[in-house]
Formats: C-alpha cells, sequence, structure tokens
C-alpha cells in the first residue's frame, strides 16, 4: 500500500465527512457517513488492522447505520431544518472554532512528526493479536462490556414503552 | 506505506469537520452522526498510534469504543424518538428548558 493509496482513500473520507456536515437532507448525510466509516475501514487494512477492519463494516456501517437510517425514515418524513435560523450569528462561529481547532491539532501532529518517535517494532498483524490481548490483559473490560450493552437493551426497551394508564 | 503522521493529520481533519457538524446543524439526528464521525477519527488515532508501537492495544481499545457507541446510539436514539413523541418537532433549539 503506497502513499497513493492513503491519499485516495483520505481524500474519500473527507469529501464524505463534509458531505454529512454540508447537506440539507439527513438520509443523504446518512449514505455519507457510510461511505466515510467504509473508508475508515479501508485505512484500518492498510494499518494491519483486519478483524477492526471488519467489525467496522459489521457493526458501523451494517447495525448502527441501519438504526440510523430508521430512525430518520420514521422521524422526518422529507423535510428538514426549512425556515429562517434562529441562531444564525452562533452558528457562524463555527467556522472559525472549527478552523482553530484544527490548525492546534494539526500543529500538534506536525511537531510530534518532526521529534524522534520511537523505533518502530513489527507491528503484530491481524486477528490473532487483538484476539490474545483482549482475552488475557483486557478480558475483564471485555466482559464488561456485555454488562454495558445489557444495560443499553433495557433502557431502549424502558425508554420507548409506551405509558400505560 | 504512508506515515502514521498522515493518518494523525487525517484523523484531525475529519475530527474538525465532526466539531463543525455538531455546532452548525439543527437537526438532533445528523448531530448524532457527526459525534460519530469524532468517535470514528478518534479510532483512526488509535490504530495508528498502536501500530507505531507495534502492539494490537490500539485496536483493543478501538473494540471498546465500538462497543460503547452501539450502546450510545441505541440510547440516544431512542431518546430524540420520545422527545419527537412528546413534542412533534425535531429542533435542537426547542429543548433549552435546562439551558443556563
Amino acid at each position: 500500500m503506497g502513499p497513493v493509496a492513503f491519499v485516495l482513500i483520505a481524500g474519500v473520507a473527507v469529501g464524505s465527512a463534509l458531505g454529512l456536515v454540508f447537506k440539507r437532507n439527513p438520509i443523504h448525510g446518512a449514505l455519507f457517513l457510510v461511505v466515510n466509516l467504509g473508508s475508515v475501514a479501508a485505512l484500518y487494512l492498510t494499518l494491519g488492522a483486519q478483524f477492526l477492519a471488519a467489525a467496522q463494516v459489521i457493526v458501523y456501517a451494517g447495525a448502527i447505520m441501519v438504526l440510523f437510517v430508521f430512525a430518520i425514515m420514521v422521524l422526518i418524513p422529507g423535510k428538514e431544518e426549512t425556515g429562517p435560523d434562529p441562531r444564525r450569528a452562533y452558528r457562524v462561529l463555527a467556522l472559525p472554532v472549527g478552523a482553530v481547532l484544527l490548525a492546534l491539532l494539526v500543529a500538534v501532529v506536525a511537531a510530534g512528526a518532526r521529534g524522534r518517535a520511537p523505533a518502530a517494532t513489527a507491528a503484530p498483524d491481524g486477528v490473532e493479536a487483538i484476539a490474545r490481548l483482549l482475552f488475557t490483559d483486557y478480558l475483564f473490560p471485555f466482559e464488561l462490556t456485555s454488562v454495558l450493552l445489557l444495560a443499553a437493551m433495557v433502557g431502549v426497551i424502558l425508554l420507548s414503552r409506551r405509558r400505560e394508564g | 506505506m504512508a506515515p502514521e503522521s498522515w493518518y494523525l493529520a487525517l484523523s484531525a481533519v475529519v475530527f474538525c469537520i465532526g466539531v463543525v457538524g455538531v455546532i452548525v446543524r439543527r437537526n438532533p439526528l445528523v448531530i448524532f452522526m457527526s459525534i460519530e464521525l469524532m468517535l470514528n477519527a478518534a479510532n483512526l488515532a488509535f490504530v495508528a498510534f498502536g501500530h507505531r508501537l507495534g502492539t494490537a492495544d490500539g485496536q483493543a481499545v478501538v473494540f471498546f469504543v465500538m462497543a460503547v457507541a452501539a450502546a450510545e446510539v441505541a440510547v440516544g436514539l431512542a431518546i430524540i424518538v420520545a422527545i419527537f413523541r412528546l413534542r412533534r418537532r425535531l429542533s435542537v433549539d426547542d429543548l433549552s428548558l435546562m439551558r443556563w
């Protein structure tokens, strides 16, 4: 994987992120987000994280985005954010805020790239490394995620239940 | 192989786009999707750092972030649907009850 592939995928990622933020229709935004998640999955592959690339496609682009599209379809039948913006003055400030934050982050990254990095050891690629880690060092957090997901499930059922009586 | 700092720069760019999205948009669903964008950018930075250090720890952290994000999306969308049921409108400007 050369730098050319990285630049191509990065262009897709940035373009789809901009599409999500600046397209008015939320369904278009959701589709742009799917493209963005897919391009990040491709970047995971270039970094040797095959398991995460697959999990990204299945969990994010699959399950989570289906939830989003479903919610958009149920809640917004075709129209949204119409009419004048009551707080336009505040929202215009978002662009300078974003630009300053970006400048700070890029400065940090550039400073880090100039500094002396630790010698890159051979990265443990593939599924085996992360599987070994998840079931040894991170076993307790791994089990905790099951409790978290159960709690989320119970909470969602409680939230979406109709009030009776 | 592109250097890791490129991945970090891309992660910073996508994160900032997500921040702008959260501030600019009025639809809570789109704000929510922008938050997912920011989470995703952070994940990319984690994987790039892990690759640089030659360990899989970054990947393990990203795995947990994904699990938490899934739970968060389920609860958050349920809350948005509940608000919509109560108010019949969907704009964050209407939800100013707890505003300082």
